[in-house]
């Protein structure tokens, strides 16, 4: 094709689309103007009903707790799926030496593994409280972890974070979500239900079984990211043999 | 609409912009978690604060890594 027919191609549906969206964005309702009495309602009835002061986190792993629990199983299923692919019997050899060589890189890197891991932490258990939880929480402190291998050495990263150790942390971060809202139906509620005493408001102590929820949703995400950069850093690590 | 949400709507444009004029993939992905932090700016402004949490650390932490990690195995393979 031709530089001037690409371009009238291109000058053509470019003006289509245009129209389409001029023709669509004129048919939005004003800016701010909110009809969804969702979540108008969910704001006025959450901190009384579930005691909670982050209204997001009781839609999240409370009245909307299992679409978390099909979420948590798709990144397990993605992790499970890259381990699957990528992983080999590689342990048991020699692991590569690697210095990091930039002063700055090492100084800034090591001096935020601590805050990021805090951070991460805070974050997690924070989550029905302040604005975050159980899956921001866990890549920060999937990412605090990175920074040891950023920072230090291929091997430091690996030895704070044997396989065994994040298979295991990845399994009972899903599991437990399971068991959690197993447990509710055993004690004669709905799956998922909130049967747990709700504690007081606004502080750690308070709505049920969210907590837990997102605890078990922060060990996950953690995990499943840790396993899924681990795979990727041996492609690195190990070139092609 | 104020003129700070119109600022980071311009701002994420622009962002948006930069990153697909971009050719060079180490480069386009360092100017992707920029990208990542406008948008982070936006969410703030748009008080969305756990959306913004959100996009801040799959921004910052996990995409970039992974697009690094393909691209410095990438490089390995194209040197030998």
């Amino acid at each position: 094709m031709t530089r001037g027919a690409r371009l009238g191609l291109f000058a053509v549906s470019s003006a289509v689309l245009a129209g389409l969206v001029v023709w669509g964005l004129t048919g939005l309702p004003a800016f701010g103007d909110f009809h969804g009495e969702y979540g108008r309602i969910l704001n006025s009835v959450a901190g009384t009903e579930r005691h909670v002061t982050n209204v997001v986190s009781a839609v999240v792993f409370d009245y909307r707790g299992f679409d978390t629990l099909g979420e948590e199983f798709i990144l397990f299923t993605a992790a499970m799926g890259v381990a699957l692919l990528l992983r080999e019997a590689r342990d048991d050899r020699e692991r590569p030496r690697d210095e990091v060589r930039s002063d700055a890189v090492r100084a800034i890197g090591l001096a935020l593994v601590g805050p990021t891991v805090v951070l991460g932490l805070y974050i997690v258990a924070h989550g029905y409280l302040t604005p975050g939880g159980g899956f921001q929480g866990g890549v920060a402190l999937a990412g605090g972890l990175v920074l040891l291998y950023v920072a230090g050495r291929y091997r430091s990263y690996r030895a704070a974070s044997p396989h065994v150790l994040v298979d295991v942390a990845e399994g009972v971060g899903a599991g437990s979500y399971v068991v959690v809202g197993i447990a509710a139906l055993i004690a004669g509620a709905a799956y998922l239900g909130n049967v747990v005493d709700l504690g007081t408001k606004g502080t750690l102590a308070a709505a049920g079984t969210i907590p837990v929820l997102n605890a078990a949703a922060g060990l996950e995400v953690a995990a499943a990211l840790v396993l899924l950069f681990h795979e990727f850093l041996e492609e690195v690590m190990y070139p092609d043999e | 609409m104020i003129p700070l949400q119109l600022v980071a709507i311009l701002l994420v444009g622009l962002g948006g912009l930069a990153v697909v004029a971009t050719r060079d993939p180490l480069r386009q992905t360092l100017l992707l978690g920029l990208y990542g932090v406008v948008l982070v700016v936006l969410f703030v402004v748009f008080q969305a604060p756990d959306v913004a949490l959100s996009e801040l650390v799959v921004s910052s932490v996990a995409f970039p890594f992974i697009l690094l990690a393909a691209l410095a195995k990438m490089r390995g393979r194209r040197r030998e």
